[in-house]
């Protein structure tokens, strides 16, 4: 099994004519997931790599079924097409834009709480400034190099893309493969948290360990590592980048700013440890960490 | 993106709401003339730059005539303004701001922000102004005020009088004047797309009135694009040259103070490389993220910003190729070396898409790059590089 995304998710990519959304469609096909559309506002009833094209995502969803969309509309456009997705009740928006407004994101987040006040739907919406989300050889949306993961039974949740694609190649070259991977964006105000995802994978019955990778600014690390000592009983392996980031200054990610003692990398790698996270101290560990967690639950 | 002082305050008159009546200048001659044609017996005149703490360093000085205006206006003009915030190299002053004095009888702390943990807009207050909140909050939390904003319905008139109460501004003149405050500054940070609001001090003056003696606005840079009239006040001159030139290519670049640069895709992974070479006993020298396409063009002018760096004694290329690709990335190293004349030792990892290609590119170019096979181990190559022993 895996998370959010599998062999059975029926995918339409949205922007889908353009020319990164092109690329990447060809990739997820390649790699065996199931894409069965797109949407691009007036090209309506065209084809394009072979698939039906529509207007809007209501559409789509109407016409081909689709429950996952990977969305691949420039930052200023983004939050309009994610709100689009949440209406049209996909079930999986995946946003990969890096640089939406922080203000249009905290649009988005409102209507996903009235639409599921209201209407019942709970759409996830993974990112922005996300690779987005991968299950080995089942599906991918998203902008991730496919042949670095591999099947198998560790959870991996980042805010860093890079940062991610590196755990994963640690715990390839260990022998070690993943159930689902999610990215969930850099940004200060993103559509899913750790906790979202750490529940998910908690329930997985094919996730034995969930590797969790954090970055220096903001609170959700340390909340994640509470919810996971009060419900978790799969072992989870941390790792906060920034710790040699001086104070007060932006590293990229908007997300990245240290407002405060508390929300530093050690801070965070600190308050880890005390609830009994497995943490890799140093990021060339991220791997090793996960062999010993494992060890040492008797997973093998 | 951050603003100056004299421009956050035209931006709230332009909102109603009230601040001294004050102007910028460039010159003694000019801070004279702006004293003037404001009238009364003194006048403030402050340092405009973009970092706080002025005050103490000397930036913010009260004068009793025109003349002093003009004195006071001549020596700080030019000065190097060291604040807690400038770092110790300090800040050059090149223009000022002179307002009416004004008579304060009590001062407060409010400010709009983003709460990460709500993910919502929120109002941060405090009765005590003047001091940084940052302060306040480790001194006596308990003095914080917050109020969380629902971006559907807005800043409803209830949510100020609660904040204005707390505040003990409970009579009906000076509440109904924080209310009408704090509804015009929400206004115009959900106009604007702001990321911050900062009004430290919002005095009372005579007379019962509520006016903004100090503001700071931040924006976000990702809207800058629908706000011209924003990005106009943008002042390029209190932001560091080389990354403002790294921003023109794309590049994402802040300068730190060790001896190892760093050329990384990604913002997480750079943090992480240079977090690896801390746990060396290395020290960066920068933080650089090239992005996602890095073509050839861009990885060469990554290597020129970051050896335009004199302390810099080695060069640290990591790239995880997701959309990137290595052989493009080793076709660009190449490029760099050869148009930029490099004498420095590089450490370059790849990995990712077309790895394989990208080593061998570098490998049949017979220059001396020096691969490393994981992140440990360019770290490691790196910081030995820097010590003088060979790996």
């Amino acid at each position: 099994m895996s998370i959010f995304v599998n062999k059975r998710s029926k995918v339409i990519f949205q922007g889908f004519t353009g020319q990164h959304a092109t690329f990447h469609a060809e990739e997820a096909i390649r790699t065996g997931t199931q894409v069965v559309g797109g949407v691009t506002p007036g090209k309506g009833g065209s084809t394009h790599l072979g698939l039906p094209v529509f207007d809007t995502v209501a559409e789509a969803v109407r016409e081909t079924g689709a429950d996952v969309s990977a969305i691949f509309v420039p930052p200023a456009f983004a939050a309009d097409a994610i709100m689009e997705a949440i209406d049209a009740g996909i079930r999986v928006a995946v946003s990969i834009a890096d640089g939406i407004p922080v203000q249009d994101m905290i649009r988005v987040q409102r209507y996903r709480q009235i639409r599921w006040e209201t209407q019942g739907d709970a759409c996830l919406v993974i990112g922005p400034n996300t690779p987005g989300i991968i299950t080995p050889r089942e599906c991918k949306v998203g902008i991730m190099p496919a042949h670095i993961y591999r099947p198998g039974r560790i959870g991996v949740v980042s805010r860093s893309g890079t940062l991610n694609y590196e755990a994963v190649e640690q715990m390839t070259a260990l022998g070690l493969g993943q159930s689902t991977s999610v990215g969930i964006g850099g940004d200060p105000v993103n559509g899913t948290d750790f906790v979202t995802v750490l529940k998910a994978f908690e329930k997985d019955p094919e996730t034995d360990a969930v590797v969790l990778i954090g970055e220096i600014g903001g609170p959700q690390e340390v909340a994640a590592a509470r919810w996971a000592r009060e419900n978790m009983q799969k072992p989870v392996i941390g790792f906060v980048a920034g710790l040699s980031a001086p104070p007060g200054r932006r590293m990229g990610h908007a997300g990245a700013i240290i407002a405060g003692e508390d929300d530093t990398a050690k801070a965070k790698m600190d308050v880890m440890e005390e609830l009994g996270l497995y943490v890799a101290r140093n990021p060339a560990q991220i791997g090793e960490t996960v062999m010993r967690a494992l060890r040492e639950n008797g997973i093998s | 993106m951050n603003i100056h002082e004299y421009q956050a305050k035209e931006l709230l008159r332009s909102y109603g709401v009230a601040v001294p009546a004050g102007n910028v200048a460039f010159s003694d001659s000019q801070a004279q003339a702006v004293a003037e044609q404001i009238g009364g017996q003194r006048w403030v005149v402050k340092a405009q730059i973009h970092a706080g703490g002025r005050g103490k360093a000397g930036g913010v000085k009260v004068a009793d005539s025109i003349e002093e205006v003009g004195r006071i206006t001549d020596e700080m003009i030019g000065m190097n303004l060291v604040t807690h915030q400038t770092g110790p190299q300090g800040r050059v002053v090149k223009r000022i701001l002179v307002e009416e004095a004004s008579d304060i009888q009590n001062e407060l702390y409010l400010s709009f922000v983003i709460d990460r943990a709500t993910q919502r807009v929120t109002i941060v207050a405090s009765r005590e102004g003047g001091t940084e909140i940052e302060e306040v909050a480790s001194h006596s939390p308990e003095k914080i005020i917050t109020e969380t904003i629902d971006p559907a319905l807005g800043l409803a008139d209830f949510q100020c009088r609660k904040v204005a109460a707390a505040l003990g501004m409970n009579d009906k003149t000076r509440m109904t004047q924080l209310v009408r405050i704090m509804k015009r500054l929400y206004r115009c940070f959900r106009d604007k797309d702001a990321l911050q609001v900062e009004i430290n001090p919002l005095a009372q003056v005579a007379g019962d009135k509520l006016i903004c003696l100090d503001a700071k606005f931040n924006f976000d840079d990702n809207a800058l694009y629908r706000h011209p009239d924003i990005n106009e006040l943008r002042d390029l001159e209190e932001e560091d040259p080389k990354e403002v030139e790294a921003s023109g290519h794309d590049l994402n670049y802040i300068a730190l103070d060790g001896d190892i640069g760093c050329i990384v895709n990604g913002a997480g992974l750079a943090m992480a490389t240079m977090d690896a070479i801390t746990l060396h006993d290395g020290k960066p020298a920068n933080f650089l993220d090239v992005g996602g396409g890095a073509s050839p063009e861009k990885v060469t002018n990554a290597c020129r910003i970051v050896m335009e760096d004199p302390n810099v004694k080695a060069l640290l290329i990591n790239i995880f190729a997701g959309i990137n690709r290595c052989d493009w990335i080793a076709t660009g190293l190449i490029q760099a070396y050869t148009t930029l004349n490099i004498d420095l030792p590089m450490v370059v990892r790849l990995a990712g898409t077309n790895v394989e290609e990208g080593r061998k590119i570098l490998e049949e170019s017979k220059l001396p790059f020096l691969q490393a096979d994981n992140l440990d181990d360019a770290a490691a190559k790196a910081v030995a590089t820097v010590k003088g022993e060979q790996t």
